[in-house]
């Protein structure tokens, strides 16, 4: 066929990348824009040096468009290696910004490898899981996976930069897609709701839930003789040992309590099973429940131990177990005045009064979703999520066109990293989500963080133009 | 991912449109009030001679948060602070933020009331201390070391009185005494209120909407007083190295002319910085100089009150002008004796005033509460209370001063308690010649003289004359009648007029004023813990009374020893501006006088 291998470059994408590049220009000029000095030529302003970055960007996306696809593949391991060998770097001889030291300072110019290790690990990614033969199902196979995502995530958690290590976190959505079984997500979800839980309520009610939860579970399978056993037999150790809870001078949790009537309880279901060679389904379930008690039993000990203070104090924050608007809850709080002061239709492009006068900490880079909320209302703050949202769906569409696993893979990295970094970043603008330190893609100040999203979205485009090629 | 989106537009909508509170921070986050003071009314005496005004003052603010690194030697230079001072400032400073009384954020006093050249050589320096800033304030200026008890004085509100009311703020200043208190609503007028836009630091950046939302401040209003400054001026130093108090009305109007609780202080010691280094000094002083005796000391009103008995008595019938007593050095029973001094016998009432004869008071006491009219003793004796509490005794007045003390009159009541109800008119005898229980201000001793200068009524005795713009109180227009019929009046004041002009025996003979019909009357308290008060009620010219009087001297003996000079001084200074060369000698015995050291020297032999 003609000129198939030639599709011309996804214009709509492009419109939607040009949309959030411009708004988002638009609002960290907004955000530094001084009433007092409305000066535009100065080179020392963030907005003046982000019109270069864009600039610097448009370079880029030319060398990308330029190059052959094959290029990405062929050399996805040896660009991953490289930023790895960045990421060590940066750790050893690196200049340690906001307690993290994750930055190259060559002059004026500062470099976070991060950013580039975000598109050098998704390439990495797709080259793997497109490998001939690759499969979830082999151990080994869901192992190297695993790998090629840990290793940056870990070096930059070594960084201690947090936020940008979560990030990595996001490709379980690509495994999921490519084949990834659905237990390890729920898995991690549900893990994720009982950690929560544990630092809202007490354990020993999480405890109640999940056996209560198990029981109900186990009567909808079946297996219901057996399980009317097991809960009188468990009931009347739990009376016992409350007993000796309630008029002994012991000290320990509640939750302890429970224990010994949960055990026996799992002995019995478990004997007979395995006796009876029916409800084969039963290990799994008390496996599960296992599995939640000791979760609940430690979370407590990895939030307390783990997490360094200020983290802790985000998470508190947010879960509304504190109260601390000066402190921890500072920027939150500002951030929802800011948002919350702009209203319907907003207070109007440069009138904005709180993203003006430096009460939102960090309004050019981290929260500059606050100068939107503020300066355009509800009405565009919604239309950025719109933007967003337009951007991800059209992405998606893109990838499942793809031929080659490659690409497919690598569109659904993309995908799923702006979307980790949306969710999060507005998320905590508007006190839904922890503030962890992440940019809004296109929006936030930062050469480092531009440069990787485009680099990220034009390798893809690149990848799109050829898509009907076979490329791996 | 939807569903994400979902969930963010719907919190965005809580957040922007449905939820206000957050559009409230907004604006209290950016806006800044600051607070325009109004300068406060001004006050002038009856002849239009200004006594306290206004000066500016400069504070130095502190916001400490916004301090950096600074030169301590040029701060300490510019502002004549040691480094000591300056080291003890900031511990103070880091102890009020520990102890939450003051915000990083926000400004507060770090350096109080520089003058004039410190606000000169530190506001040119300011530039090099960040976080420190001047703010102009206004603070009282008193044009004479004196009138300290009538003017009272302004300072810093109490925590207190911050609670019931939303005027005031903490640190506004307010009235704390005198007329700054009564008339604080007038004084003060009304504060303004300024928004500026500030940014996250707190630092100004311009008008808030351009100054549309201000309010401007309205100053507070002028106020008059009737107070004579130069009168009360002499009056202060005819109580110099006295204790005592010298109150003088007009009888027609009920105006204070003079108001006298010596010993006084400086109002200008009680200003600002200064005062709480003075205020002290002032509180521990054995002479108690903050005590504003005039309203605020009870005496028992001694032989002045004689007037009042024989009103009361003439007015009941019990007494007629012609009524005669005998007396022999004093009134004889085999109960009691109740002395009196070598005069002639028998006297009539106007001599009796004269000459101020104990005994025949005793009898004319005992007529009225032994009028057969009454049933009981307790029923005549309420009923002489009764009077007195119409000549303005027991209450207080209503003057404009707050702390005014009401006296006490007993009443039946109070004798039923003491002898469990069995007394009789010979059991409160000494009540007959102004001693016992009854006690009286100098306030209403004065007044009780106008009511005599009246014949018969009085004016709540005020000391304001005018409010800018505003009337004076109604009461202080109103009229009080005592019920005592005029005629009665003759034969008092007659009595009070021989007193001083009588010719030998009369009690206040060296309160003759040549030229002026003065009448007076002396007294003597007895006081348990001393020598004897003097006093002296006055009033003058006879017919047209323009000033009345009444003067206490504490332990100053008899009546005519202190009282009457000082009392005719004052009248004679009142009505004729000046003292006459042949009563220059008194003039200067009483200006000499030292009651308070010589009694220490006394001691120390």
């Amino acid at each position: 066929m003609p000129n198939r291998s030639n599709k011309s470059i996804d214009w709509i994408t492009v419109g939607l990348y040009s949309l959030l590049v411009i708004f988002g220009w638009f609002n960290i000029y907004a955000a530094n824009y001084n009433p007092e000095h409305p000066v535009f030529f100065d080179t020392n302003k963030e907005y003046f040096k982000q019109l270069v970055w864009i600039g610097f960007s448009l370079l880029f996306i030319g060398i990308i468009l330029i190059t052959d696809s094959k290029f990405y593949v062929e050399f996805a391991y040896i660009f991953y290696g490289f930023t790895l060998l960045l990421l060590i770097v940066v750790l050893l001889f690196g200049k340690e910004i906001n307690g993290a030291k994750s930055w190259f300072e060559v002059g004026p110019i500062r470099f976070q490898p991060a950013e580039l290790a975000k598109v050098a690990t998704n390439l990495a990614v797709a080259r793997a899981l497109s490998r001939y033969g690759f499969s979830f199902d082999k151990f080994g196979d869901l192992l190297k996976a695993g790998a090629v995502v840990l290793f940056p995530m870990l070096l930059i958690l070594l960084q201690n930069d947090t936020g940008s290590a979560l990030v990595y976190s996001v490709f379980i959505l690509v495994f999921y897609r490519e084949g990834l079984t659905g237990y390890i997500l729920t898995f991690g979800i549900v893990a994720a709701i009982v950690a929560v839980l544990t630092l809202i309520v007490p354990n020993s009610t999480i405890i109640g839930l999940i056996i209560f939860s198990v029981i109900g579970l186990l009567y909808v399978k079946g297996a219901r003789s057996a399980l009317l056993k097991a809960t009188i037999g468990g009931s009347v150790i739990l009376i016992l040992s409350y007993a000796v809870y309630r008029f002994s001078d012991t000290s320990i949790g509640l939750e302890y309590v429970l224990l010994p009537a949960i055990l026996v309880f799992s002995i019995y279901m478990l004997y007979t099973t395995l006796a009876k060679r029916i409800n084969k389904f039963v290990p799994t379930y008390l496996l599960i429940l296992w599995s939640a008690i000791l979760l609940t039993l430690s979370a407590d000990y990895l939030f307390e131990d783990i997490l360094s203070d200020y983290q802790r104090n985000r998470i508190d924050v947010l879960l509304g177990l504190k109260e601390d608007p000066l402190g921890a809850g500072y920027n939150v709080n500002q951030s929802k005045i800011a948002i919350g002061s702009g209203g319907l239709i907003g207070k109007g492009y440069l009138q904005g009064t709180q993203t003006k006068f430096n009460f939102v900490p960090e309004q050019s880079t981290d929260f500059i979703y606050c100068t939107v909320g503020e300066e355009w209302g509800f009405i565009g703050s919604t239309a950025v999520v719109i933007l967003f949202l337009s951007l991800f769906l059209r992405l998606i569409y893109l990838a499942e066109k793809q031929h080659s696993i490659f690409s497919r893979v690598y569109g659904y990295g993309v995908a799923s990293i702006f979307f980790f970094h949306f969710a999060i970043n507005i998320g905590m603008t508007i006190g839904l989500a922890p503030v962890i330190g992440i940019p809004l893609p296109f929006f936030s100040y930062g050469g480092s963080s531009l440069w990787g999203f485009s680099l990220l979205l034009f390798v893809f485009l690149k990848l799109d133009i050829n898509r009907n090629e076979l490329i791996r | 991912m939807l569903g994400l989106a979902l969930i963010f537009v719907t919190k965005l909508f809580i957040l922007q449109v449905y939820d206000p509170s957050y559009k409230f921070s907004a604006e209290s986050n950016t806006r800044r009030k600051v607070t325009q003071y109004p300068s406060r009314g001004l006050v002038y005496d009856r002849n239009g001679k200004l006594l306290v005004s206004n000066q500016a003052v400069y504070d130095v603010m502190v916001v400490p948060r916004d301090i950096v690194a600074f030169d301590s030697i040029d701060f300490c230079e510019s502002l004549n602070l040691s480094k000591e001072e300056l080291r003890e400032r900031f511990v103070q400073m880091r102890q009020d933020i520990r102890s939450r009384k003051i915000s990083t954020y926000k400004p507060s006093v770090f350096f109080k009331q520089l003058s004039a050249e410190q606000y000169g050589s530190f506001q040119e320096k300011l530039y090099k201390f960040k976080g420190f800033f001047v703010q102009g304030r206004t603070l009282r200026k008193y044009e004479y070391p004196s009138s300290s008890h009538v003017l009272g004085y302004v300072g810093e509100i109490s925590e207190k009185e911050l609670k019931n009311q939303t005027y005031y703020t903490q640190g506004d200043y307010v009235g704390i005494s005198g007329i700054e208190q009564t008339y604080e609503e007038e004084l003060r007028g009304q504060k303004g209120e300024k928004y500026l836009l500030v940014d996250v630091h707190g630092r100004e950046k311009g008008a808030f909407k351009s100054g549309r939302d201000d309010i401007a401040a309205i100053a507070g209003k002028n106020i008059t007083l009737s107070l004579d400054i130069d009168l009360q001026q002499y009056g202060e130093q005819l109580m110099k190295n006295k204790v005592g108090s010298i109150v003088a009305i007009e009888p027609t109007t009920g105006e204070i002319l003079t108001m006298v609780s010596a010993p006084n202080y400086d109002p200008s010691l009680l200003i600002g910085r200064d005062r709480s280094v003075n205020y002290p000094v002032l509180a521990a002083d054995s002479l108690k100089p903050l005590f504003n005796r005039a309203i605020q000391s009870r005496y028992p009103p001694g032989s002045t009150f004689k007037t009042i008995n024989a009103l009361i008595g003439l007015q009941e019938g019990t007494l007629k002008p012609y009524t005669t007593h005998e007396c022999f050095m004093g009134y004889h029973t085999r109960a009691l004796s109740v002395g009196c001094h070598m005069h002639d016998s028998p006297l009539n009432l106007s001599q009796s005033i004269q000459h101020s004869c104990n005994a025949y008071y005793c009898f004319e006491f005992r007529d009225i509460l032994d009028n057969p009219k009454y049933g009981s003793i307790q029923e005549s004796f309420n009923a002489w209370k009764d009077y007195l509490v119409k000549f303005g005794f027991g209450y207080a007045l209503g003057s404009d001063f707050k702390n005014e003390n009401r006296g006490f009159v007993p009443n039946a009541g109070t004798f039923d308690r003491i002898y469990n109800r069995s007394w009789n008119s010979l059991t409160v005898i000494s009540l007959s010649i102004g001693q016992g229980e009854l006690l009286t201000t100098p306030l209403q001793m004065a007044n009780m003289a106008a009511m005599l200068a009246n014949r018969g009524h009085f004016l709540t005795p005020h000391i304001i004359k005018d409010i800018e713009e505003t009337p004076i109180d109604d009461k202080y227009r109103e009229l009080h009648e005592t019920d005592i019929e005029l005629q009665h009046f003759a034969p008092i004041i007659n009595g009070m007029e021989l007193a001083v002009w009588g010719g030998e025996g009369s009690t206040a003979r060296i309160a003759q004023i040549p030229g002026i019909s003065i009448c007076g009357k002396t007294g003597t308290a007895q006081n348990p813990h001393g020598d004897d008060h003097s006093i002296f009620i006055a009033f003058a010219p006879k017919d047209d009374p323009q000033i009345a009087i009444a003067v206490y001297v504490e332990n100053g003996g008899f009546g005519a020893t202190w009282g009457a000079p000082i009392a005719s001084l004052m009248v004679e200074k009142y009505l004729t501006d000046s003292i006459q060369p042949r009563r220059k000698w008194i003039e200067k015995r009483m200006l000499e006088g030292d009651l308070i050291h010589a009694k220490q020297k006394q001691q120390e032999h």
